[in-house]
């Protein structure tokens, strides 16, 4: 049941085969049968139990909510009321949120229920959920793989099917990149399309919510759960409509694709390449139009991303000093002494880099060379975008240049790690909105995913591609094999 | 020392709380005085997750005083943090506008010995405050009070026109009199809704460069001010006499010893790493928005004084009394567009009568007791011979007192001025009568005797004779 669709969930949740109690119970069962995986930081039992309860009364009633009674998990950066909310930090390992993001709130207001927190990168920083306080989570595809990151956690938990649907954020590819490495569908909205209010910043410029499904469907279902403008952000978009699923059904004829010539490069996995230009011909296949598009800047991502992103980190993290909340050193003898001690001990290696290039990039004598350059360069990176739309519909590409690597192949190695996300980042530095879908294996059996880009406020032109894509194939319906409990 | 050969330079950097209900970023309230840390959102205490969402009332203020200094407003202005670590600032920056702020350049008259002279604005951005540190209030440790925090500030930010420290006072108190005008501050300086940093250098007069100036931080009264500025003046000059210079730096006055002492000298000086606040956009302010404020702007003082004088013949002096406040200058032109009684009787009463019994009480204008409409009821009973001015003292007590309006007071008290002759008459017979002497020396050609027999009338009558007929009469009796 737990890796149905959840129009499939929703049906048995209505005809009595199955209540939210028991989906609950079950995906609870499932959480523990799993634990090795490490996907979780916290589990809350009863408060998934009380909130089922109270989704099988509302079912009762008559609510026809799709996704009422529905379980699923947030990412351990959305705050949440009366549970941790730790960013996988030990710095806020004992803080407890007094009130819910906007997120929460809304998942809440329609019934989903909870059953924890996912794991994930310190404070969102990494690309494979190795740089958590809380330990490394496990690709459930091949435990010796990471899952990906930031959001490591909650792709582990969708893939493993303990929940059928998750939330995760994505800054520079935290959300397709774990998608693609986990084989699910994973939707980075357009910046602006969901609050982040209540979404521990790490990069506010780029931070933007996202979901995990097991398709294209499944996502566009829950991606509306959480979009809408919201009076706390005032970075949130105003006007906009938010229907992901009206267009899914619509045929490709006509339907322009753009293939970037700067992604399928040097740095590309050959059999990445040739899995996404299977794709893409199985998409011309049903009326698509393949167009080569030129994005001449985008190589400049990385660099850009990792001035500005660092940048924002470093102002945005000063916060968490030890005087109001969270970890606090035991030894300290001054004011001094206390930040010190406080932010050494409370910060891993990762973050600590983050904060002091970050610290660097807008320095008095560094500030133009570094931030301002950055910032006029994703502009150029955001134009390269604005006339690619010119000449298609939709982009696509893969959205990592290789498939999961073994834990500790690139944690140790930031440079190599942060090359990872040459495909992804520039989306988030544009400020558009991106999914990843799976498109099949590599030699080893490990997930590939393929990315597809769309102009602003496009999700459902994407979502209708990614879905029309998973019609004809199965890439996406495959389950990892060792999984532990039932479904 | 010799301060002839020395001019002074100084700037200032005045800091204006606004009277928002709100704070700037926040919805929790400005108000002043409640239990440590109970005036805080999320926002104000930085809990992970939380965004700022620009007050627009504060940005309307801010405007407000920008039209009224005549300065350029900017159609977009940017937000950018101000990075630095203290516990009183808990996100570890500061908000503030340093690109692009919302009021441009504009310039101030004020008033020097040497006549008028016109100070320049340099610019004036909106910002949030920082709470406070409570040091003694716990053994060994410092407490922490968020509530001032996020309280929206304009920073006024002058150009270093000012050439000694009577210049930087009389600016200071313009300003601190334009936010109290237009309604923007409270301008209380013991609370911190006003306050100044002040840049002072030295130059031998002639040199066209500034010297190396020093920043005095924090000044909270006028009187600190020049003693602050005098003091470091001295310091400057006698430093650089004995041989010294200057070091660029930042001080703090300590009004206890009149002296000034170093905070940070330009090294140990922060590194705010100044940068766009991403979770700010750019704030754009239309024309129509800023015609409205400038629509709803009251007459500023200086044409209003102006104004007073033409329109109403007040010296001045009177006009210049009446802009104290605003709200003087209110009552005044209220209580004249309802009296019959001359603008220089209404100016009189409220600078004598009105004002003794609000400074007796320790009320300001906008408390009185008696509002405009009931004096100018009272000043028309003057007018119309039906009270004299001294009853009509005696009424005005009896309405602060709360006995109702004017003629209330007249009717109850039965002091309507007695206008009929032929009682007139009698008591004049009457007093002639008791007073032969004096009737003698009248005759003898002492004039001014007319003057005591008229006091005696006034006081026969409980001062309800009216003082012209008993004039009158009293000189066609006593020739008759």
């Amino acid at each position: 049941m737990l890796d149905h669709s959840l129009t499939q969930i929703a049906k048995a949740l209505r005809d009595g085969s199955i209540s939210s109690v028991e989906l609950t119970q079950l995906a609870l069962d499932k959480a523990d049968a799993n634990a090795r995986l490490n996907a979780f930081i916290s589990l809350n039992p009863e408060q998934a139990l009380t909130a089922a309860a109270a989704a099988d009364a509302a079912l009762k009633a008559g609510n026809d909510d799709p996704l009422c009674g529905i379980v699923t998990a947030h990412k351990d950066l959305f705050c949440t009321k009366d549970i941790l909310t730790t960013c996988g930090s030990k710095i806020l390992s004992n803080f407890i949120s007094p009130y819910d993001a906007t997120v929460i709130e809304k998942s809440n207001a329609r019934h989903l229920v909870s059953i924890g927190k996912t794991n994930m990168d310190e404070f969102a920083m990494g690309s494979t959920t190795e740089s958590s306080y809380y330990g490394a989570t496990l690709n459930p595809w091949n435990t010796e793989h990471v899952p990906g990151g930031s959001s490591g956690g909650a792709a582990a938990v969708v893939a493993a099917g303990i929940v059928p649907v998750s939330t995760g954020t994505d800054t520079g590819g935290s959300v397709r990149q774990p998608a693609a490495l986990c084989n699910l569908t994973g939707i980075k909205p357009t910046y602006g399309r969901v609050s982040r209010w209540g979404m521990v910043a790490f990069a506010s410029s780029f931070d933007q919510a996202g979901v995990f499904a097991n398709s294209a469907e499944d996502a566009a279902i829950m991606l509306e759960a959480i979009c809408g403008y919201d009076e706390k952000d005032s970075t949130s978009i105003e006007k906009q409509e938010i229907d992901f699923k009206s267009d899914l059904n619509q045929n490709l004829e006509g339907m322009r694709v753009g293939l970037p010539k700067q992604f399928f490069n040097a740095e590309l996995d050959a059999g990445i390449a040739d899995t996404v230009m299977a794709a893409a011909n199985e998409l011309e296949k049903q009326g698509a139009v393949l167009v080569e598009v030129d994005l001449p800047n985008s190589a400049l991502g990385i660099p850009c991303y990792y001035v500005l992103a660092p940048a924002e980190a470093s102002s945005n993290l000063s916060r968490f000093d030890g005087v109001r909340y969270g970890f606090r050193a035991e030894e300290y003898t001054d004011l001094e002494s206390m930040y010190v001690n406080t932010r050494s001990e409370g910060f891993g290696d990762e973050v600590k880099r983050r904060i002091l290039v970050g610290t660097y990039a807008l320095s008095s004598g560094y500030y133009d060379a570094y931030y301002i350059k950055a910032q006029k360069l994703r502009r150029l990176i955001a134009n390269d975008f604005t006339t690619a739309f010119e000449h298609c519909d939709v982009i696509l590409g893969p959205t990592t240049p290789h498939t999961a690597p073994k834990l500790g192949a690139v944690n140790n190695d930031p440079v190599s790690m942060y090359l990872e996300d040459i495909y992804t980042v520039t989306l988030n530095l544009a400020g558009l909105p991106g999914l990843s879908v799976p498109a099949g294996f590599d030699q080893n059996g490990l997930p590939i995913g393929m990315q597809l880009i769309g102009n602003y406020m496009q999700e459902a032109k994407i979502l209708n591609v990614a879905h029309q894509f998973q019609q004809a194939t199965d890439w996406h319906t495959q389950r990892p094999a060792n999984i532990g409990g039932e479904s | 020392m010799s301060q002839t050969k020395w001019e002074v330079v100084i700037g200032l950097e005045i800091h204006t709380q606004l009277s928002t209900k709100s704070k700037i970023f926040s919805r929790a309230s400005t108000a002043y005085g409640a239990e440590a840390n109970r005036q805080t959102t999320p926002v104000d205490i930085a809990l992970p997750g939380v965004l700022p969402v620009m007050n627009k009332h504060a940005a309307e203020l801010a405007i407000r005083f920008g039209l009224a200094v005549g300065a350029k407003i900017n159609a977009r202005s940017t937000f950018e943090r101000k990075n630095y670590f203290y516990p009183d600032s808990p996100k570890a920056y500061q908000i503030t506008q340093f690109e692009v702020p919302i009021v441009g350049e504009g310039e101030l008259e004020i008033d020097t010995i040497n006549g008028k002279k016109m100070i320049g604005i340099t610019r004036a951005h909106l910002e949030e405050d920082a709470g406070k540190s409570i040091h003694g209030a716990m053994t060994g440790k410092t407490g922490i009070d968020l509530n001032r925090c996020g309280t929206p500030l304009i920073e006024i930010v002058s150009e270093p026109d000012m050439r000694s420290s009577a210049e930087a006072v009389a600016f200071l108190r313009k300003i601190h009199g334009i936010v109290r005008y237009i309604g923007i501050s409270d301008g209380n300086m013991q609370e911190g809704s006003f306050r100044c940093d002040a840049n002072i250098s030295v130059r031998p007069f002639g040199q066209d460069e500034f010297g190396t100036r020093a920043e005095i931080k924090n000044i909270n009264s006028f009187r600190f001010v020049e003693a602050a500025i005098e003091h470091e003046i001295e310091r400057q000059i006698d430093l650089i006499e004995a041989g010294g210079t200057v070091v660029q730096e930042t001080r703090l006055y300590d009004p206890d010893r009149d002296e000034t002492r170093s905070m940070r000298s330009k090294e140990e000086a922060h590194d705010y790493r100044y940068f766009p606040d991403p979770d700010l956009p750019p704030m754009v302010i239309d024309e129509a928005t800023i015609e409205a404020i400038r629509a709803d702007l009251p007459e500023l003082p200086e044409p209003r004084i102006a104004r007073f004088i033409s329109e109403f013949s007040l010296s001045e002096e009177d006009a210049t009394l009446l802009m104290a406040d605003r709200q003087s200058a209110d009552f005044f032109e209220t209580c004249n567009a309802k009296t019959t009684a001359k603008p220089a009787q209404v100016n009189n009463w409220i600078h004598s009568e009105l004002s003794a019994h609000l400074n007796k009480e320790n009320l300001s204008m906008a408390d009185s007791k008696i509002d405009a409409d009931a004096l100018a009821g009272l000043l028309d009973r003057i007018s119309d011979d039906t009270i004299s001015g001294k009853i009509a003292k005696e009424v005005f007590a009896a309405m602060w007192a709360g006995e109702g309006s004017a003629d209330d007071v007249i009717l109850a008290k039965g002091l309507k001025q007695i206008s009929d002759s032929g009682a007139i008459e009698n008591i004049v017979k009457e007093i002639l009568a008791k007073h032969p002497e004096q009737v003698e020396q009248y005759l003898a050609g002492e004039q001014k005797m007319i003057g005591f027999f008229v006091g005696q009338v006034m006081k026969a009558s409980q001062g309800k004779a009216n003082p012209k007929q008993a004039n009158e009469i009293l000189r066609k009796l006593l020739s008759s």
